[in-house]
């Protein structure tokens, strides 16, 4: 592998791992306020409980997830120092609004886990609410800086030098509302997915008293409900987003729906592979129309093909493949939900079987995140500076690459380890919901 | 003031909080491990503070590449590229290390495992932070197809390295010492506060003679910095004062017949940081990495630069209410510093 071929898996690996806790550290802290507030409202003290277990939870995953945070942001600069060049003159700020945003969420997760007892209930859900919006805020700043690559804006480049640079317009670049609205709705369906998940695990265990089975229930069903609500607001701003590739990013939609000859009343294709040779797509199903629609809301919108861009500016058409995953799975996990709760409500009965929705949701963001990065290539910053202009000069990539590879399967493998322990160690216990950190011993 | 200057100043700030905060940070998590079966009671008071505080301390870290990245783009490119391999080690112990505070907490049957982990690598990564120094002072970077490189062949084999180091591990441990001691006497356990207080005793002396002992095994081609640093000898005759004052404070009587005026020791020793590594820091300029790069021609553009300053000022202004209910709810509050 050549250094830029290097530094893109380094790069990639140490996001994919991130991007697992990344995620459920937006997603889980917005479902604790649910629990929370719910507790406040219908004076359950099961969804007190379950707001502090999910703690608990997110407390571990957060260990990983802020040093790995913290990682992925000094490695831009360790492994892209062209392109953070660039970043640092243009669109600096959101990463700066971003450390604010940091600030918040770590200093009142330590007020909700370590000062609960001591806080007014209403302060407690305050400091709840700020470590979400704070996790949200931190999502959206990132993805700001995700969507100025996509479309940048704000500043012109001669020669690779930066001029006319307006800092606030490459902030509110084009593309930052479609992209932000759904990697937070993705987070959120996620969250709400990965504890529906255990709950429907729980649930499939036997010899489990009548009172822990009416508990899980209500996890299981404020996780269904919410993440099924959500993905189907996902779906929707999944669609605007694709309509937003249409307008700004024509061949990365060309790619991602195999499409390579231009015209109006495109179809949709759906599975299959596109083969550079033949500039055609092979085995999909194709639906008349449906892409031109899409793209554009009426059927005689014109869809640009792969045809009218130069070959060595396509994307890799492997993300064809890519799309279709995110898309598939966002689609299934919407009808898995509603059939779930439709069948709870007709039977009073819910089946445990869709424990796969959080699993299920953490693949679809994998695929979604590799789907919007490859689809960029060969640019850094869209048509503006290439990958391989980004990259660093410097030597030792491959051992690098090797030794932090083995060190997020190790991760991965302890904190899943550590957290099957540590909720069987300490069951769920109903005698009385004593403050958030009410187990005996501080983090 | 100039632009330039005032963004390095700013920096400046932060590296500075970083240092101390960190130090605390990491020292506390060493010391946990050190006595957590030797003496409970100490290691639980280092755990006291270390449990709320470390995330916050992380984001410290961050915001120092940020404000970097920001402020001197054109130095983050050359910093990216010669610190690859050094502040990759950094971010794989620390990725390590609170990952394993995490899990030693919620694991029992583990935990000593686990808290040498963290407690080891905590040690670790402040010796390497350091290290940046006699990179930044230049004589191991040589260029290679028109980009630095850093020559680690040269680095490891130096004894300035080696100087940098110690000198960052004992600075980490007498600060987080002197800061447990003063922590220990808050939460009232006097006992903890004097057997901290005896470490930092011992160690002070030793940060400081390891100080000095780095500046003396300077390459030949960090040399002139030594010159410079003798320029600033009033700044680092005031450090060493301060540090007098601060050291001497810890045999001071208090009045209900406690030993040492620990609130005085600590606030003159950050004092005495302060001074001497904006010594060294005046000693520095213009050079953020000597010869090739001055904070000149590493800094961002003006438009940027000005909505950065209203972003710090503004994020600044929202957030102290935050700090200031942390500061109390965690260093203050004797409902959390005195449980058993």
């Amino acid at each position: 592998m050549d250094n830029v071929m290097l530094a893109r898996s380094l790069f990639g690996s140490s996001m994919a791992f991130h991007i697992i806790f990344a995620t459920l550290g937006v997603g889980i802290p917005f479902m604790i306020v649910i629990a929370e507030i719910l507790y406040q409202v219908k004076k359950d003290k099961d969804y007190a409980t379950l707001a502090k277990r999910w703690t608990k939870g997110l407390a571990i995953l957060l260990g990983v997830a802020i040093p790995s945070g913290t990682l992925v942001g000094v490695m831009l600069s360790l492994l892209w120092p062209g392109f953070m060049e660039i970043v640092g003159q243009v669109i600096a700020l959101p990463f700066q609004i971003e450390i604010w945003a940091f600030f918040l969420e770590a200093l009142f997760m330590s007020i909700y886990v370590y000062a609960a007892d001591r806080l007014p209930p209403t302060l407690r859900i305050l400091s709840v609410i700020f470590v979400a919006i704070g996790s949200s805020m931190s999502a959206v700043l990132i993805t700001d800086a995700h969507a100025w690559m996509n479309t940048p804006s704000g500043f012109r480049m001669e020669n690779g030098r930066v001029f006319d640079v307006h800092p606030w317009a490459a902030v509110f670049n084009p593309s930052l509302p479609t992209t932000a609205m759904h990697v937070l709705l993705s987070a959120y369906m996620t969250g709400a997915f990965a504890v529906a998940s255990v709950a429907a695990y729980k649930l499939l265990k036997r010899g489990s008293s009548e009172r822990e089975r009416s508990y899980h229930q209500k996890s299981l069903f404020l996780g269904l409900l919410i993440g099924g609500i959500i993905s189907l607001m996902t779906a929707l701003s999944g669609h605007e987003t694709a309509q937003m590739l249409h307008e700004h990013q024509p061949e990365k939609l060309a790619a991602a729906e195999g499409l390579f000859e231009t015209q109006a009343y495109a179809p949709l294709a759906i599975g299959g592979v596109s083969d550079k040779e033949t500039r055609s797509i092979k085995g999909a199903i194709e639906i008349p129309w449906a892409l031109s629609f899409l793209a554009g809301n009426r059927f005689d919108t014109v869809v640009k093909g792969l045809n009218d861009f130069p070959e060595d500016q396509w994307p890799p058409l492997i993300i064809h493949t890519l799309f279709n995953v995110m898309v598939g799975i966002g689609t299934l996990l919407i009808l898995a939900s509603a059939f779930t709760i439709g069948l709870r409500l007709l039977t009073k009965r819910p089946y445990p079987r869709w424990l796969l929705a959080g699993p299920l949701s953490m693949i679809g963001i994998e695929t979604g995140w590799v789907f919007s990065c490859t689809g960029r290539q060969p640019w850094t910053i869209y048509h503006m500076q290439t990958t391989a202009s980004a990259a660093t000069k410097a030597q030792h990539l491959g051992s690098l690459f090797v030794l932090f590879l083995g060190l997020y399967v190790f991760l991965l493998i302890v904190t899943a380890v550590v957290m099957y322990y540590y909720f069987k160690r300490h069951p769920v216990t109903f005698d009385g919901v004593e403050g958030v950190n009410g187990e005996g011993r501080s983090l | 003031m100039s632009d330039t200057q005032l963004a390095i100043t700013i920096l400046w700030c932060f590296i500075f909080i970083y240092s101390i905060a960190g130090s605390i940070d990491f020292g506390a998590g060493f010391w946990s491990m050190v006595f957590s079966r030797r003496n409970p009671h100490a290691a639980d008071i280092a755990n006291r503070f270390l449990s709320p505080s470390w995330e916050v301390t992380n984001v410290f870290l961050v915001l120092l590449v940020v404000a970097l990245v920001g402020f001197f783009p054109r130095a983050a490119y050359v910093l990216g590229t010669l610190l690859l391999v050094p502040v990759s080690l950094v971010l794989v112990l620390l990725l390590f290390r609170s990952a394993f505070i995490v899990y030693s907490y919620s694991v029992q049957k583990h935990e000593l495992a686990l808290r040498i982990v963290s407690g080891v690598t905590g040690l670790l990564i402040p010796g390497l932070l350091v290290s940046v120094l006699p990179i930044s002072l230049g004589g191991f970077i040589h260029m290679s197809q028109g980009f630095p490189q850093l020559e680690f062949g040269k680095l490891l084999t130096s004894a300035t390295l080696y100087a940098h180091v110690g000198f960052g591990i004992l600075t980490e441990l007498f600060l987080s010492a002197l800061f447990l001691s003063d922590y220990g006497r808050e939460a009232g356990d006097e006992q903890v506060s004097q057997h901290y207080r005896s470490i930092a005793v011992v160690l002070g002396p030793l940060a400081l003679a390891m100080a000095v002992l780095a500046t003396f095994t300077m390459v030949p081609e960090a040399l002139w910095i030594v010159a410079r640093m003798q320029e600033q000898s009033l700044w680092f005759l005031l450090s060493v004062v301060a540090f007098a004052i601060g050291y001497d404070a810890l045999w001071i009587r208090r009045k209900n017949g406690r030993k040492g005026w620990l609130r005085l020791s600590v606030v003159a020793v950050i004092l005495q940081f302060a001074l001497a590594s904006y010594a060294y820091g005046r000693a520095h300029m213009p050079y953020i990495v000597h010869p090739d790069l001055t904070v000149e021609a590493g800094f961002t553009n003006h438009s940027m630069f000005v909505s950065l300053l209203w972003g710090y000022g503004f994020g600044t202004v929202i957030l102290l209410p935050a700090f200031i209910l942390f500061w109390w709810l965690f260093l203050k509050d004797k409902r959390y510093l005195r449980t058993k």
